[in-house]
């Protein structure tokens, strides 16, 4: 794989260029933050790679399906948050379709070489339409659970406390024992499995990653579970566990002033949501 | 034709029928069992069985919640069912991705004359008559204006078909027709010619128009181009539009007559005397301005290497007909104006604020033609979700008030802030330059008949049979698509200029863009519909959405083309910037207009008018001694205690000051990461913020602060002192968190009634004086406070004709501010920290109770409206604000709507904490006590909590200003006020409280 992508480094001018630029800039992981019309996180997960030590580039699907841009110059591809095609039909459906129709082939190979990618809300949604994720038996085109409306049936905005599963081998998640505080910003992001053969392989492989739980560890129901997902999940991974899907915001508290709570409490300056990225950063740099 | 049903499988929750269920059950009264909601796809294209059969499952429907038919039913149960879609023209989003997805899904080009039609199907269940069926429709599932619906009952087999838009297609031939209209008419014909076409121009102005077309060089001109002496509709249309209230502002720039008591003066233009003028005077002493008044928005200085970009706009008229399209379209109507400001900012906050008739009034009282007004506030809620949300812009700030006033005509204010480098490519980011030769490219979404006539239909009054023709639904994605493309096309440098297509169409973006170098060249022919059969002058003044115009240098122009097709974004090139002095239009090659530059934008005549202020006097409540409310109730209780505990919670349960959380938690005020004070603080994330912080920036702690003021219950009273309140609202609002008062610019709002006396508006003088005594409110309190209007909006007509009488909203200022804080780690908020900090009250109360809460829990209005002393407040401000900067305050909390009651006991209640306050102390006027000092309005007051060890610190921070300590933060969770001796007055747990404050718009 690594002559893969030299090959590809070394054919496409363009890519030189930027591999020199990125050289100087020492040997950061480099983040593709995937656009598409009403992709509208870019800009906050880009943000968050970025603070992370990563360096994240915001390139456009267009650009990667017309051969300007090359995911295979990336170790994480990174599907941000938004309404990509105004969430109609379904969320996250049609930008799945168009993964599907338009880059299967280097989505497959990105996984295959090993390289990480993580969801968040709408890029979760998409992941699960497309059947990236769960991914079971490596099938990463079969769609076996997906995320619909909150039983509230309102889009909504508020802090959720996440429990991580210690238990999960998803790697964006490793080392962080307390739970995570972070906001969510959905309408369809109610976790449904297909059936209860799917959820207890999920639950049994370790793909249930991160669950929603009260500031005390106890799940429970509306507004703590927010949008009435089975089982309380809020995110799952891969079999591999480095793709990782999840509907709450990482990327909205990285820093002590995101918290809703920050000038009632003494917090530390990094919000919980960064290490989800710096983990990232750190499994690219050790093991890719 | 096609026809594909996807409904839920058992045991999936149906959220959206659950909500609808609701909604019937709790807003129409009608008891229903269950509500089933199906999703329905039409599609009138030629595809196999085999192709729809992949779209049905592959595109259409989720394999893990969803089952679907295609062209047959599914035969579940139902008392009545209910099919509701967009009627034809009408914008279908969910139809236009799902063409999109085909297209993905079978790698083909969809047809041309092909159509997807999509809508709702609802099986309810239940003791449901047909005639509930029908109130359910129009009560809650269709607005007629732009919804059709269909309904069936038990036994009928449901077959419905959309009916086929043919007439609609884009392949339809058509021939296109320019009418002359002749001008040489008596004045009667004149004006019926004005008020048929809708062009709202009066009579002086259609005889100016008549005589430039009989002016002898305007002849000969036009026989050159071949056009006749008569003016063509396209260019009586585009007269109309640029000289329309809406773009010229006439009433704004009139000559007044102002009379009050025995004086007399002239006013030449309240702009330039009060608005402009009370900035212009600021400028003299702040050097953060940057470009205000002359662009589509704002622009001040936030760092030094970035400028500050804001506009509050109305969308009124709009919202009363399609609560829901009128807020999406004033959303991303609003997202364009800093879009196309200089050469275009990024967006990084929106605000909104909104004025409804009471969510529970009465049906019976309500015209047929009139929506309820929860039916409004819904609808536009849910407007801004999807114009705000879908766009990524996150919205921080804004009110919700409720009055019977506005029940007839609600409003909807939408506002959104940007963030520019202050130099792009080496040039200046705020200014606009246009070269002869750059070429016009229409970038964005298609022109539709939908949105013709915006601009000149705001200065009518809407009546029962107000046309739909003005309405119409945003496509958000469309827009953020096109503001994703535009934002690299700027990087990239590939044009001169930008603005946006809002009221007036290409008529206002083409004829303004067109004054920076003196001329433009159309082929109208060239721009891009949405369907066949615009007329050229439809194409010119539709005010469909999603556009923006921009002026592309010639040598650019295939890299910006490129750009757009690589982003789907459809750009047009429709001629060339001139320099001819002449605005020439052609469609097929055929000039179907020909106008002067300097006609179309300096021919306007200024309005003459007359305003004459007759003030009312109003009953004023007297108090015993004791506090008690004599003359306020009837049923007096001996309990003074008890009825004041009554009143705080009356008045936190009010609709105008309860909790919004119910809205605020479906808007995204998290995107892009900047939030820093959220519209939701305290220790359960529920109290009510006063202003919003936002970080723009994630390497610089530098902030942006945003807020409003509004409060047209005092200008019921007197309006000066309703802008006055106002301004001084919005700027202790950002200082209450933290903001620079030095650094507050303001965005100034008037919607008003009709303000032009004639014999069907006979009190039109006194509501212009109305406005003349608000903009000279304006001036003073701006000029005093140092805080300059930058950019501002009036709509005036808002009024509706019933019958015989006509309604017109109060006088309704809202004054939007926008400030700096120099670092987000010093922000407060309003919530109590830690029990054992104490309590103070910062500024004077006086016996000020006209137009508050107080007394509107009994129906009284009063005379006393609060007043400003800006240089009392602007002195308090800057010392509160030295002390927020040292770190010495822990809470602090604007005293308005409720007075100290309201404030204190929302800052005990969301910070889980008790207070004592002995309002005694509270530094008072004379003859200001008890009851008054608990609910006075009075402006520029605080509550702030300090810890103790900060104490003397912040009280010498506070040395000179009027300030006293008067509480203490408790452990206990009750709020607690006593008066003199000791008296108790209020004494309340602080839960009752919280619930009283979130029970009413918990829905």
């Amino acid at each position: 794989m690594t002559n893969n992508l030299n090959n590809t480094l070394r054919n496409n001018p363009r890519n030189n260029l930027r591999n020199n630029l990125s050289n100087k800039s020492g040997d950061k992981p480099r983040v593709l933050v995937l656009l598409a019309a009403g992709i509208n996180r870019d800009k906050d997960a880009q943000d968050a790679f970025t603070l992370a030590g990563a360096e994240a580039e915001r390139v456009h699907i267009n650009d990667i399906a017309d051969g300007t841009k090359h995911l295979a110059d990336y170790q994480i591809l990174m599907l941000p948050g938004g309404f990509s095609f105004g969430d109609d039909i379904a969320s996250g459906k049609v930008l799945a379709n168009k993964l599907k129709y338009k880059l299967k082939d280097d989505l497959l190979q990105f996984i295959a070489d090993g390289k990480l990618i993580l969801g968040v809300c709408n890029g979760f949604q998409v992941m699960v339409k497309l059947g990236m994720l769960p991914g079971i038996d490596g099938d990463y085109m079969r769609q076996d659970v997906t995320l619909t409306n909150n039983d509230s049936g309102k889009f909504e905005d508020r802090w959720v406390n996440l429990k991580v599963n210690p238990e999960s081998k998803c790697v964006f998640t490793r080392g962080i024992e307390k739970g995570i505080y972070v906001p969510i910003c959905h309408g369809e992001g109610k976790f449904i499995p297909r059936d209860d053969e799917v959820l207890t392989r999920l639950q049994e492989n370790g793909q249930v990653v991160v669950r929603y739980v009260d500031e005390t560890g106890e799940f429970g129901t509306y507004p703590v579970n927010p949008n009435g997902s089975v089982a309380h999940i809020a995110g799952i991974c891969d079999e591999t566990g480095r793709i990782f899907g999840m509907m709450p915001h990482p990327e909205n508290y990285i820093q002590r002033t995101q918290h809703p709570n920050w000038t009632r409490k003494d917090l530390p300056d990094e919000g919980d949501g960064l290490a989800i990225f710096k983990n990232a950063v750190e499994y690219v740099k050790r093991e890719l | 034709m096609w026809r594909i049903e996807v409904a839920l499988r058992a045991g999936i929750t149906d959220a959206h029928g659950n909500a609808v269920r609701k909604q019937i059950i709790e807003d129409l009264l009608i008891d229903v069992e269950s509500v089933q909601s199906l999703n329905i796809y039409t599609i009138d294209a030629n595809f196999t069985q085999k192709q729809v059969i992949s779209i049905a499952k592959d595109l259409l429907t989720d394999p893990i919640t969803q089952v679907v038919k295609i062209n047959e039913s599914f035969k579940r149960p139902f008392s009545v069912a209910i099919e509701v879609g967009y009627k034809p023209g009408v914008t279908d989003n969910v139809a236009a991705t799902a063409i999109e997805g085909i297209e993905d899904l079978l790698g083909i080009k969809f047809p041309e004359d092909g159509s997807v039609h999509t809508s709702k199907l609802y099986l309810i269940t239940g003791s449901v008559t047909r005639d509930d069926a029908e109130k359910i429709c129009v009560g809650l599932l269709a607005n007629p204006l732009i919804e059709h619906y269909q309904i069936w009952q038990t036994g009928d087999d449901i077959q419905a078909t959309v009916k086929k838009v043919t007439a609609l297609s884009r392949s339809t031939k058509f021939d296109p027709k320019v009418a002359e209209v002749d001008l040489d008419v008596s004045d009667e014909e004149l004006l019926e010619i004005s008020r048929k076409g809708v062009l709202s121009l009066n009579l002086a102005e259609m005889r100016i128009i008549r005589d430039y077309f009989k002016d002898e060089r305007v002849k000969a001109e036009r026989e050159k181009v071949g056009l006749s002496t008569r003016p063509t509709d396209i260019e009586l249309e585009m007269l109309a539009q640029t000289w329309s209230e809406h773009c010229k502002h006439k009433i704004f720039n009139a000559t007044i007559e102002y009379t009050e008591g025995e004086k007399t003066e002239k006013i030449e233009s309240l702009f330039k005397t009060y608005i402009r003028k009370a900035t212009e005077e600021i400028a003299k002493k702040k050097d953060w301005l940057v470009s205000v008044f002359v662009d589509n928005a704002g622009v001040v200085d936030f760092d030094g290497e970035h400028n500050m970009v804001f506009k509050v706009e109305t969308h009124n008229h709009p919202s009363a007909l399609d609560p829901y399209g009128g807020a999406v379209t004033g959303i991303v109507g609003v997202n364009r104006d800093p879009m196309g400001t200089g050469i275009g900012a990024e967006l990084i906050f929106n605000t909104d604020v909104f004025c409804f008739g009471p969510p529970d009034f009465p049906y019976e009282q309500l015209p047929a033609s009139v929506l309820h007004p929860k039916r409004i506030f819904k609808g536009v809620r849910k407007g801004v979700e999807d114009g705000g949300n879908k766009i990524g812009i996150p919205t921080v700030n804004g009110a919700i008030l409720f009055d019977e006033a506005y029940v007839y005509n609600p409003l909807v204010y939408c506002g959104t802030g940007g963030l520019m480098k202050k130099e792009i490519n080496g040039k200046p980011s705020h200014v606009k330059t246009v070269n002869p030769g750059d070429l016009i490219v229409m970038v964005g979404g298609r022109i539709g008949k939908d949105g013709i006539h915006g601009a000149t239909f705001s200065s009518v009054a809407l009546d029962e049979g107000t046309s739909s023709a003005a309405v119409q639904i945003g496509a958000p994605i469309v827009q953020r698509k096109m503001q994703d493309a535009l934002r690299e096309a700027r990087e990239m440098d590939l044009y001169r200029a930008i603005t946006d297509n809002g009221a007036g169409g290409l008529s206002s973006s083409v004829g303004e863009m067109s004054e920076f170098c003196g001329g433009c060249e159309v082929d109208l022919e060239k721009a891009p519909t949405k369907y066949a059969g615009l007329q050229p002058w439809e194409l010119w003044v539709s005010e469909s959405q999603e556009r923006m115009t921009v002026a592309v240098p010639p040598e650019k122009i295939d890299a910006f083309m490129d750009l757009c097709r690589r982003r789907d974004v459809e750009a047009t090139v429709i001629g060339t910037f001139a320099n001819t002095g002449k605005v020439h239009v052609k469609y097929d090659k055929k000039t179907v207009l020909y106008l002067d530059m300097d006609f179309v934008h300096e021919g306007l005549p200024g309005l003459e008018l007359t305003a004459t202020w007759r003030p009312t006097l109003e009953q004023e409540p007297e108090y015993a001694a004791d506090g008690h409310t004599e003359d306020l109730t009837n049923d007096l209780t001996n309990d003074i205690t008890k009825e004041l505990n009554d009143a705080l919670m009356n008045i936190l349960g009010s609709f105008n000051v309860c909790s919004k959380e119910w809205v605020i938690r479906q808007y995204d005020h998290e995107v892009q990461g900047g939030s820093v004070v959220k519209p939701l603080v305290g220790m359960a994330n529920d109290g009510p913020s006063d202003a919003s912080v936002i970080r723009p920036l994630v390497s610089s702690k530098r902030g942006i602060v945003v807020s409003n003021g509004i409060n047209p219950k005092y200008g019921e009273i007197d309006t000066y002192r309703m802008a006055a309140s106002a301004i001084d609202e919005a700027v202790r609002n950002i200082v209450a968190v933290g903001g620079d008062p030095e650094r507050v610019a303001i965005l100034d709002n008037f919607c008003w009634g009709n303000p032009i006396l004639s014999e069907a508006n006979p009190d039109g003088d006194h509501k212009l004086a109305q406005l003349v005594r608000a903009t000279k409110g304006c001036y003073d309190t701006a000029v005093g406070l140092g805080t300059p209007f930058i950019s501002g909006k009036d709509s005036f007509h808002n009024e509706y004709r019933l019958e015989n009488r006509t309604i017109a909203i109060p006088p309704t200022l809202l004054i939007s501010a926008m400030g700096v804080i120099g670092d987000v780690e010093k922000a407060v908020t309003m919530d109590a920290k830690k029990a054992g900090d104490i309590v103070y009250v910062l500024g004077e109360t006086h016996d000020e109770l006209g137009g508050s809460h107080f007394y509107m829990l009994s129906g009284v209005k009063g005379n006393r409206v609060p007043k400003v002393d800006t240089n009392e407040a602007l002195a308090l401000y800057k010392s509160l604000h030295t002390a927020i900067e040292k770190g010495l305050v822990a809470s602090c909390h604007d005293c308005s709507e409720g007075g100290i009651a309201v404030a204190a006991a929302e800052s005990a209640f969301a910070g889980g904490l008790g207070m004592m306050i002995d309002i005694s102390k509270t530094p008072a006027s004379e003859a200001t006590e008890g009851v008054r000092v608990l609910f006075s309005e009075s402006n520029s007051r605080f509550i702030v909590t300090v810890s103790p060890e900060n104490a003397q610190a912040f009280e010498a921070a506070m040395a000179g200003r009027t300030f006293a300590a008067v509480g203490e933060v408790t452990q206990e969770g009750r709020f607690t006020a006593t008066g003199h001796g000791g008296t108790a007055l209020i004494d309340a747990s602080i839960d009752e409280l919280k619930e009283a404050f979130k029970a009413p718009l918990r829905w």
